[in-house]
């Protein structure tokens, strides 16, 4: 297929009918609203089910049933519509449910407002909703992983049957790039066994509920699960890794800048590095194993308290200084990172 | 009344009370089902409180949803397999409190879904506390010195608030007596025919005992559904979309 220009939000919504999605139930906000109208009219052509739901409430429980009976179901968001959905995203996990949630994130707490942020990686990467949990998280950073992360999404929610959240941004969200739209793939909605379908006389019947009252070893299972996926899905992108004194971790729309920072550091002789976490959850500690040379680590994320920089610290086992550069009202600049840098290099901190 | 429940009734880990209305509710499901020859295709959403135990009282593929969103969760299933029939089955205070906007919203669109309310006036699964259907001066445990219906309101009666919509079907049955049994299968099957029939959004209420929450015997449990709460709540058919065209 030939490239085409695209919103971010645009091209997430056509990945997703080309994942062979056809069952989406949303609520409109800013800065996502574009997913939703897209496929008011495009879920039609390809011969799906959109809903505008009532609330996020709704939608995701609609997602529930939509999952339940097969289909391969979206529902996406953004920060106040997100926490909504946490309910039903815990129900998802706890009934070994399939579905993509999308949090096209914006800034601040509460209302916040309606620009680009990172603040909800705390709720993204802990498990959001009540309970005992953690969920995939994939964090695009371009108009093209946005639409190549949608089958992606949906095959590593099949495989584990467990919901995968994509960490957009309103950045990418809303910026647009040339992007190849994947091919399109056909989802049978009888794949699985056990989707509910009907029972037959004489054959067990299919329950949706919380496999905690049903699993005969519950424990292990979830503990073998989540081990699993820590170990197997791990994704990252490293950029001059090896041979850097200070690395920085960045993922989205803040870990473009970093690259820019990276390039224009280098010209100037202080060897910077860029560990691009493309999973959330599972944090990619195994990117850490490559940083050799590293004497610090700086998170470049878009909160104010620095939300990944305890993961980094884990990841490291806490041998390293490491500091967070926060911009909240704008994207960061590269040279204020690279400034930071030089800062905790020449500080002695290292 | 048969004597025989249809094979999809299973009770095979039910723990309602002695006296419950739900058992009667799931049986006359079942025989709707079996008698339409749906058995095998209905898809089921239950609520998270009494009515959830009845994932394993029949043999209906369910799922056992959040409270208060079983109706949503039902959209989302029909939506992906409209050739089967898909009922939420769900109390009073799923269906008319936490729930409300759901329940309204899918009538609003019409939605081709059956609800069935278990109307029991009370919040049976926490313990019998002062749902919005509550009669008034009714003792809860949330109400101990009765229902005062200048703060909480009156008795939410569904014909009164959805009778409005451009809805298939709204009925209200009663589980007291035979008589109400009969009446009640009648008002499940014409649903379900409406259902199948692709008219759009049917709601049964249907009122039913929980001698526990009330402490009462069971006897008197159904006596109060005929003395008290069917003054409240008249049994009737409030909607029926093709009969008014």
């Amino acid at each position: 297929m030939a490239k085409v220009l695209l919103k971010g939000n645009e091209a997430l919504a056509e990945a997703a009918l080309a994942a062979g999605c056809r069952f989406y139930s949303g609520y409109p906000i800013t800065p996502q609203t574009e997913i939703l109208e897209y496929l008011s009219w495009r879920m039609e052509d390809v011969g799906g089910e959109f809903i505008q739901a009532e609330s996020e409430l709704a939608g995701i429980n609609m997602v529930l049933g939509a999952a339940a009976a097969g289909a391969r179901a979206l529902t996406t968001s953004s920060g106040p519509g997100f926490s909504l959905k946490q309910e039903g995203i815990s129900y998802l996990v706890a009934a070994d449910l399939p579905a993509v949630i999308v949090d096209v994130m914006r800034i601040g707490t509460g209302l916040g407002d309606i620009s680009q942020g990172q603040g909800d990686y705390w709720q993204l990467t802990r498990g959001g909703g009540h309970g005992d949990y953690r969920t995939l998280v994939l964090a695009p950073d371009s108009v093209q992983e946005n639409a190549d992360m949608m089958a992606e999404a949906f095959d590593l929610a099949e495989k584990y049957r467990h919901p995968v959240l994509i960490a957009s941004d309103a950045a990418i969200g809303q910026m647009i790039e040339a992007v190849e739209i994947p091919e399109f793939i056909e989802h049978d909605i009888d794949k699985f066994d056990w989707t509910i379908k009907g029972c037959k006389k004489g054959t067990e019947q299919r329950k949706i509920q919380n496999i905690y009252y049903t699993h005969p070893d519950y424990e292990t299972y979830l503990a073998d699960k989540y081990a699993e996926m820590e170990e197997q899905e791990q994704r990252y992108e490293n950029i001059q890794v090896e041979d850097a004194e200070l690395v920085l971790v960045a993922y989205g729309i803040s870990s473009r800048v970093c690259r820019e920072a990276v390039e224009a550091a280098r010209a100037e002789g202080l060897k910077l590095g860029l560990i691009r976490p493309v999973t959330l959850w599972p944090f990619p500690v195994k990117a850490f194993e490559e940083a050799k040379a590293a004497k610090a680590f700086l998170t470049v994320e878009m909160n104010i308290l620095g939300q990944m920089v305890d993961d980094v610290k884990l990841a490291t086992c806490g041998k390293y200084p490491v500091d967070h550069y926060g911009s909240i009202f704008e994207i960061p600049e590269y040279d204020g990172i690279i400034e930071k840098a030089k800062e905790m290099l020449k500080k002695g901190e290292v | 009344m048969r004597l025989v429940a249809p094979e999809t009734v299973t009770f095979t880990e039910s723990g309602f009370c002695p006296g419950c209305g739900h058992g009667l509710a799931v049986r006359l499901i079942a025989e709707v089902m079996e008698e339409m020859g749906l058995s095998e295709k209905l898809l089921t959403i239950v609520d998270v409180a009494c009515g959830s135990l009845n994932i394993d009282s029949w043999r209906f593929d369910t799922i056992m949803a959040a409270h208060g969103r079983p109706i949503a969760t039902a959209v989302g299933v029909k939506k992906v397999r409209p050739e089967n029939p898909v009922m939420a089955y769900i109390g009073d205070g799923a269906a008319y409190s936490i729930g409300l906007a759901e329940t309204m919203h899918t009538a609003l669109r019409n939605d081709n879904v059956v609800t069935v309310v278990i109307n029991n006036s009370l919040y049976g699964m926490t313990g019998g506390q002062c749902a919005p259907t509550s009669l008034p001066g009714q003792i809860t445990t949330s109400t101990p010195r009765g229902k005062d219906t200048k703060k909480a309101g009156m008795p939410f009666r569904v014909e009164e608030a959805f009778t409005g919509f451009d809805i298939a079907y709204l009925a209200r049955g009663s589980m007291a007596d035979a008589r109400g049994m009969i009446q009640s299968k009648k008002y499940l099957q014409k649903a379900f025919e409406k259902h199948m029939n692709g008219e759009g959004f049917c709601l049964v209420e249907l009122l039913s005992a929980c001698p526990t929450n009330l402490n009462i015997t069971p006897v008197k449990s159904v006596e109060r559904i005929k003395n008290d709460m069917i003054p409240y709540f008249p049994l009737g058919e409030f909607k029926d979309k093709k009969e008014e065209e």
